[in-house]
């Protein structure tokens, strides 16, 4: 399992989601990933793109107008 | 084939392909959606952007669409690839420029694409006949099946009685007597339909999903184009026509005016690629410079910015002015009065 980062700083919706799946893909089972955003609608998209396509939020954080949520990769 | 027929649907929020997935989901066949992203879509940005669109719903109704079906979503980032469609229309634009033919047989094209590589069986769409003006015709639909390449793998649930059986059809993977007849403007069926299936919750997105549609929009591009001499675009481009009053008070030049604090807030990331002003003595808008200026435009422009603040009434305004290069400079203007604004400038 191995912790990697994210920036999608900037990006308006669907973008976040977009760059977010994108990375998942190359990811493997059980790792995490931590997705920086700036656009609100990520608190939502994010973890409703996770819960379809079963990954798991495992944490949000929002300060500093900085969003960050952090999931663990499904099988 | 596959042993359980495959499928994907092109989702795009709205109530038709919900449904049209809805079909082909209750007839056992896998189904999965697929979303394409060109930057012209009106989901979240506005929302994002607006003070006053804070209290809205920020939900990607694609996505949203997607969970309450159970299926899975692919959003796909198409946005390099469909600038050729909206800059050369084959089947050329609608009421503005929504070039909503070729639009539908590149997402078809796309979907084609997907399913080759993911081991799909066929390609379902929410579409109707007779429901949109130029892509939704009896004789337009045939010229997407072709254009796209799915020819008969690509089904329309929503009114396939009307039209000529499809290979889902012929090989039993969906039965033929459950599809629907829907035809024309009126949205009853869709929501009489939507009754049947449960569904009470739907985006009515007025007009459509795309801001190639909107009248304002199609306005500012045009513009756009116009002044670089040739139509082509970038993403910052095209979000850019989304955000603020677009005023062009001489032809080599416009403004970007923030029409709020959230506004101004997305404007402020574009600084580093603009002159961008913003008053000082009062409160007012970030305006972005577009364009090549002089001294005399700036100061135009500066009396335009102070118009839009809450100096307007003043004797006079303080104006941050920062250019590409050199130091910010201050401009002590007057602001335009109602009547030396011009209704021309106004893209």
């Amino acid at each position: 399992m191995s912790h990697h980062k994210l920036d999608a700083t900037n990006l308006l919706c669907p973008m976040p989601v977009i760059r977010t799946q994108d990375r998942v893909a190359e990811l493997a089972s059980g790792d995490i990933l931590e997705i920086h955003c700036t656009d609100p609608g990520a608190l939502h998209d994010i973890p409703t793109w996770c819960r379809i396509n079963g990954h798991r939020v495992v944490g949000t954080q929002q300060a500093n107008n900085e969003i960050i949520v952090t999931l663990r990769v499904g099988s | 084939m596959s042993i359980t027929p495959k499928a994907v649907v092109l989702i795009s929020g709205g109530l038709d392909s919900m449904l049209a997935a809805k079909v082909v989901l209750d007839q056992g066949v896998h189904v999965e959606g697929i979303n394409f992203f060109t930057g012209f879509c009106v989901e979240g940005h506005t929302h994002a952007i607006r003070n006053q669109d804070h209290k809205k719903p920020k939900r990607n109704n694609a996505l949203w669409v997607a969970e309450q079906l159970g299926i899975k979503l692919h959003i796909v980032d198409v946005i390099e690839q469909y600038k050729d469609v909206v800059i050369n229309p084959k089947h050329g634009y609608g009421a503005n420029l929504n070039p909503c033919l070729d639009c539908k047989s590149f997402m078809v094209r796309k979907a084609k694409e997907w399913i080759e590589a993911h081991g799909f069986d066929f390609i379902v769409t929410g579409e109707v006949i007779g429901q949109r003006p130029m892509s939704q015709r009896r004789d337009t639909m045939p010229v997407i099946a072709q254009e796209s390449g799915a020819d008969d793998r690509l089904l329309r649930p929503l009114c396939a009685k009307l039209l000529p059986e499809t290979l889902p059809e012929r090989e039993g993977w969906v039965n033929r007597d459950a599809l629907y007849d829907f035809n024309g403007r009126s949205r009853k069926p869709q929501i009489a339909l939507a009754e049947q299936f449960g569904i009470e919750d739907y985006a009515q997105p007025a007009g459509g999903c795309c801001f190639l549609t909107d009248e304002k929009y199609s306005d500012k591009l045009r513009d756009l184009w116009v002044s670089q001499g040739e139509k082509r675009y970038e993403i910052d481009d095209i979000m850019l026509l989304k955000v603020g009053r677009h005023l062009r008070p001489r032809p080599h030049f416009k403004l970007i005016i923030g029409r709020d604090d959230g506004e101004n807030n997305y404007l402020k990331g574009y600084r580093h690629r603009f002159t961008y002003m913003y008053g000082t003595s009062h409160n007012g808008p970030l305006v972005l410079v577009e364009g090549q200026t002089n001294d005399s435009d700036l100061e135009l422009a500066a009396r335009i910015t102070a118009r839009f603040g809450q100096g307007r009434d003043a004797d006079n305004v303080r104006i941050e002015v920062v250019e590409q290069t050199g130091d910010p400079r201050n401009f002590k203007v007057v602001p335009l009065t109602r009547n030396e604004m011009q209704e021309a400038w106004y893209i």
